[in-house]
């Protein structure tokens, strides 16, 4: 009779809890979002899938120095392996192209990141967070998934899940987050403004481009150069066209490979003692506040360089300075044709965008600085 | 007289709606170019039938290229 009391024990179903089974609903929520409406589905899928087995009881998946989840966790992210390798990734899709040819658009993407610093002091001042706490919640306004991911890790590693699905959902609702604040700080005017071209970028910018910059951003914040080395890396290998196997493995393969290892143990952390808690609230209501302020603050500094510039810039631009590449862009560039159908704003947006992503890896160093 | 209709941005072209002799009316639709994941549909800068097409269907142009003239 014992024997079989204890063999009854060992069923989960017996361990089951409330909270667990809560999660669950969050996973399944997450997973319908990424299979119905295709919300960040690279991302949104594995997270919801690692949330619900997070929550099944007596798995040992995240029991340190044993759980399979917990070794993808603690090499993958707590090592800071996996968020640089997607930037390795993100660095050879991206074409700076648009940015060189218009350089003056790179404050836009600047400009963008003032949401993260007034979410970070928000977060601190008002509403109680930890420095380091605060920090993290406010990177989810750069709109830059492996940022915040790596930010988290390094800062405030327990509220990692909560600020990676705020960072992953609001990125797949940009277009619903961004259009009424853009019509709303512009006149039908301003958004009818043509960009023109400025000049054509020959290849041997394209190619100094990465080798510049990370020398320079590394002297500046050399707290940002993991992430920005991979990065630049990557775009070398796009630029040079003699790596084009490296180039191709990065951006394809290999980003696919550690989007899962990413995933995974990420969704993975939200089980339900450490997410169900008032705080989880307060980081979604504040990274859609940093991400509202961000937009925000790009189109108001388009706005501001307009007063001083003869070439008038499409206030619209700054909107992409939020990074979400390149949803912020394409959202850009829907706004804009609603205006004017023959305003063909989409690459002059890539440039902010893309400087939008360089600006949120130099505020997330910033904050490793001064904070660690 | 004639007029050029130059590519508004770099992509691919996806679909022409034209060919020689098309006879267009301004703000037709004739080409469409997908640039970053995005359906950009080029339009008729006027009225007038076309006289040349540059570019064909599966082709990468760069901003300013020649797409076609109308005549």
């Amino acid at each position: 009779m014992t024997d079989f009391l204890i063999a009854f024990k060992t069923i989960g179903f017996f361990h089951l809890t409330p909270g667990m089974i809560f999660m669950w609903f969050i996973a399944l929520i997450l997973i319908y979002l990424a299979v119905a409406k295709e919300y960040e589905p690279l991302l949104l899928l594995p997270i919801g899938f690692g949330i619900l087995i997070a929550n099944l009881p007596l798995t040992g998946l995240m029991e340190p120095e044993q759980g399979l989840l917990w070794r993808f966790y603690h090499y993958g992210i707590h090592w800071e392996i996996i968020p640089p390798l997607i930037f390795l990734g993100l660095g050879a899709l991206t074409d700076f192209g648009p940015l060189l040819a218009n350089p003056r658009l790179i404050f836009l993407g600047a400009g963008a990141q003032i949401g993260v610093y007034i979410t970070f002091f928000t977060a601190y001042k008002i509403m109680g967070f930890e420095l380091t706490e605060a920090a993290t919640i406010g990177i989810i306004g750069g709109a830059d998934g492996p940022t915040t991911i790596f930010l988290a890790s390094k800062m405030a590693p327990q509220l990692l899940g909560a600020c990676a699905v705020a960072a992953y959902s609001y990125m797949a609702m940009v277009p619903i987050i961004q259009p009424p604040i853009m019509r709303a700080l512009t006149t039908q005017a301003e958004r009818k403004i043509k960009m023109k071209k400025v000049r054509k970028v020959n290849k041997l910018e394209k190619l100094f481009f990465p080798i510049v910059s990370v020398i320079l951003i590394i002297l500046l914040i050399p707290a940002s150069a993991p992430l920005i080395s991979m990065f630049m890396l990557g775009n070398l290998f796009r630029e040079a066209k003699v790596v084009e196997r490296l180039s191709h493995t990065a951006q394809n393969e290999l980003i696919n490979i550690v989007t899962i290892f990413l995933g995974l143990p990420i969704g993975a952390t939200m089980n339900a003692d450490s997410f169900l808690k008032p705080k989880v609230i307060f980081i979604f209501i504040l990274g859609l506040f940093a991400f509202m302020i961000s937009t925000a603050s790009g189109i108001l500094l388009a706005k501001f360089m307009n007063l001083f510039s003869k070439r008038k810039i499409n206030p619209l631009l700054g909107a992409a300075g939020v990074s979400a590449v390149p949803m912020a862009a394409r959202v850009v560039h829907k706004v804009g044709t609603q205006a004017d159908k023959k305003n063909y704003l989409l690459m002059y947006a890539m440039g902010p965008n893309v400087a939008g992503v360089i600006g949120t890896v130099i505020a997330a160093g910033i904050f490793v600085t001064c904070l660690t | 007289m004639s007029e050029n209709v130059l590519a508004p941005l770099a992509g691919k072209i996806i679909k022409v709606n034209i060919e020689k002799g098309t006879k267009i009316e301004e703000d037709d639709e004739i080409f469409i170019i997908e640039a970053m994941k995005m359906e950009t549909p080029v339009f008729a800068p006027c009225d007038g039938i076309i006289k040349d097409v540059k570019s064909r269907k599966g082709d990468e142009v760069e901003e300013d290229d020649l797409l076609a003239i109308i005549e």
